[in-house]
């Protein structure tokens, strides 16, 4: 019966189980690039957050024993790195694009510097939810096998958009992202608003990372992250700045990311850097799609600079 | 991105300048050219402390650390050529992100170009099997630079056609070039021969591109030299690069003084992507005569932070391209004396980054060295300006 299962339904639960485990760095870098760029600034120096979290995690679980507190420290290591950014970005002259490329860069030395003896030892992994329990096929019960921190992403996601609709302080963050003069006009602190929502949207960056490193793949390397963070950049746009649309958004990249490992899972090995490649390529073909040399995108923040 | 002082830190000097300018005009240059390498030069200053204190914490000997960084990169005949081995292919991947930046774009596709003109130029080797080293060559270098081209042409394009985020764009086609550079290099392309390493078939040693004479260094230092040259004369002393300026300045009004943005765009993306993919051949031709994974080192995002160290100016990119590979060249020594992780580089490099975008906002804040102070006329200001 269950090999039954496995043979025709293979393929499809690969990809729905990939979905649900590749998406959840998507979304939490995601989120907190959409909590950022509805501030009105771009960091693109989250990839480097996302693997200082990783890296940070391991280290911490594997020092202290419990993966909880290292996702904890990966969430504060991110904030650190928001705020550095969010810092370097209030002087004058200084654009958030570059300090974003900086800072990348310099996350992933720091990274790869801070974590070259972590990558023998083991550490304490996060624990998983088994969501397929009820079925008695092994590969349903694997690809339902889902970790609480993406349950908290996306209870996270609900809540994001809850505060930037029915919140006060969500729409202080929107008005700052829209018009800062308006916002300086109104008495808003245009300047802590944006270093708040940099460092908090660092603070879900760096949980996002925790993620790589304590359950999927679930060990701390240097090839750990090759680029999601930046696709995380990408999905907000795609999403149209609204944090239940980066849900979506995180399935759908997680599903393009699990095409190389599902296919590998039943058996194709060929051509797998291609298949390595779909989101990549899902990410480049959504930007062409959706950007427009004319108009500004639909729920774009004004005050964002990444589409001048 | 406005540019740096008169010629950046390869200024013509002070002399040459005093036969054709005034006094006051005179002073403004020569402020704003000391302006203009003193903060890069303090940034560097700034952030090798900064580095001393982060390998001091992480418990290595810092004045060793110095020391070794100094003799891996510049204290013996052998280290200066190696420094310059790899100062090469740097000087061709920051032209992918300056000469763009002079139209105001962010570009940072330099990795992506560098890979695949590599294995433009191995498939042209390959298919030119048996032909006179001349002729290999310069298809190769023809197949790196038009594929090169094509490649960071076609971020230009959707940037400028369809409003696509180039910065955006740019790094993703590097994932996508690596992508498609390992799928033929580990399958279809590949050496049986190559069992450890996945390689394509060597060039051959009749292909290889030689030493400059006198040296260990090869020819392609004598490229990125030439490259920087070309650009610096393109981009700052022709119409075309006049025009690029004015698109930097702003595009719209650009438009509406009737230039053509799209085009001239697209070939400043073409020519950019073009060094890059030039570099990749290099080091086909000069250090690894393969394609293989060993080619994929970051020289495309190192390329990035000597842009922006060198302002984004072609002719500063040769200094600052020494320096940056200098500190790559030191990093083998520090992993073998002081036992520092290879990503040691990595973390100075970044901290040089930071620092050096950070120094941009004390730009023109020294009282001494502001050449807008009192008592300089408008006219040299604008001089000034347009010399940058």
């Amino acid at each position: 019966m269950s090999g039954a299962v496995a043979g025709v339904w293979g393929l499809p639960l690969a990809l729905v189980g990939g979905a649900l485990r590749v998406s959840t760095p998507y979304l939490f870098v995601s989120l907190g690039e959409c909590l950022t760029e509805k501030s009105g600034r771009v960091n693109l120096g989250q990839e480097g957050t996302l693997i200082m979290g990783a890296m940070t995690a391991y280290g911490v679980s594997y020092l202290s024993g419990s993966p909880w507190l290292g996702v904890l420290a990966a969430g504060w290591v991110g904030v650190l790195f928001g705020a550095l950014h969010a810092w370097l970005c209030t002087l004058p002259r200084v654009n958030d694009i570059a300090v974003g490329i900086a800072l990348m860069l310099l996350g992933i030395g720091t990274a790869f510097f801070l974590g070259k003896p972590l990558i023998q030892p083991r550490a304490a992994r996060l624990s998983a939810f088994e969501l397929g329990a009820w079925s008695d096929s092994a590969p349903v019960r694997a690809a339902l096998e889902v970790t609480p921190l993406f349950l908290l992403g996306i209870a996270a996601a609900f809540a994001m958009r809850f505060f930037f609709e029915r919140s006060r302080w969500g729409l202080v963050v929107r008005v700052v992202g829209e018009d800062a003069d308006a916002a300086r006009a109104l008495g808003y602190p245009v300047g802590r608003v944006r270093f708040a929502a940099t460092a908090a949207g660092g603070f879900l960056a760096g949980v996002g990372g925790s993620f790589l490193s304590l359950y999927y793949p679930g060990s701390w390397s240097e090839g750990l992250s090759s680029g999601q963070g930046l696709m995380a950049v990408a999905l907000v746009i795609f999403a149209r700045w609204d944090p239940v649309r980066c849900l979506w958004a995180s399935l759908l990249f997680g599903g393009a990311g699990a095409v190389g490992p599902a296919l590998q899972s039943i058996g194709i090995l060929g051509g797998y850097h291609l298949y390595a490649m779909a989101p990549y390529v899902l990410t480049f073909v959504i930007m062409i799609i959706t950007s427009s040399a004319r108009r500004t995108l639909a729920g774009q923040p004004a005050e964002l600079t990444v589409a001048r | 991105m406005s540019g740096a002082g008169p010629g950046g830190s390869v200024a013509p000097g002070p002399i040459g300048v005093h036969t054709r300018a005034a006094e006051g005009d005179l002073r403004a240059r020569v402020l704003t050219a000391a302006e203009a390498m003193g903060l890069p030069l303090a940034g560097i200053g700034v952030s090798f402390a900064l580095f001393g204190i982060f390998v001091g914490i992480a418990g290595a000997n810092v004045p060793d650390v110095y020391y070794q960084m100094y003799r891996g990169a510049f204290g013996s005949g052998f280290s200066f050529q190696n420094t310059l081995v790899r100062a090469a292919p740097l000087m061709l991947t920051a032209l992918c992100t300056a000469m763009p930046a002079q139209l105001g774009l962010v570009i940072i596709g330099g990795e992506g170009a560098l890979v695949l003109g590599a294995l433009a130029a191995t498939i042209a080797a390959h298919a030119l099997d048996g032909a006179n080293a001349w002729v290999v060559l310069s298809s190769m270098a023809l197949a790196g630079a038009t594929v090169g081209g094509g490649w960071v042409a076609l971020q230009g394009a959707l940037r400028a056609l369809r409003g696509v985020n180039e910065t955006i764009s740019s790094l993703l086609l590097n994932y996508i070039a690596i992508g498609i550079f390992k799928h033929l290099v580990e399958g279809p392309m590949r050496d049986p021969a190559s069992l450890n390493k996945p390689s394509t078939r060597p060039i051959g040693e009749a292909n290889a591109l030689g030493a400059i004479p006198g040296t260990d260094v090869h020819w392609g230092l004598v490229y990125g030299v030439v490259a920087c040259v070309a650009a610096y004369v393109l981009m700052r002393r022709t119409v075309f690069g006049f025009a690029a300026k004015v698109i930097g300045g702003n595009a719209r009004a650009a438009q509406v003084s009737g230039l053509a943005v799209p085009a001239i765009v697209v070939v400043t993306c073409a020519l950019a992507g073009a060094a890059a993919g030039v570099a990749g051949m290099v080091e086909v031709a000069a250090v690894h005569g393969t394609a293989n994974a060993s080619l994929i080192v970051g020289y495309g995002y190192t390329g990035i932070l000597v842009a922006f160290l060198a302002r984004q100016h072609p002719l500063g990119i040769l200094p600052v391209a020494v320096l940056i590979g200098g500190i790559g060249a030191s990093g083998g020594l520090l992993q073998r004396t002081e036992h520092l992780p290879d990503a040691t580089v990595n973390v100075l490099q970044g901290i040089l980054f930071i620092v050096i975008l950070a120094g941009e906002t004390l730009r023109g804040r020294f009282g001494a060295l502001a050449p807008r102070a009192i008592g300089v006329p408008q006219s040299v200001r604008a001089e000034a300006k347009r010399a940058a």
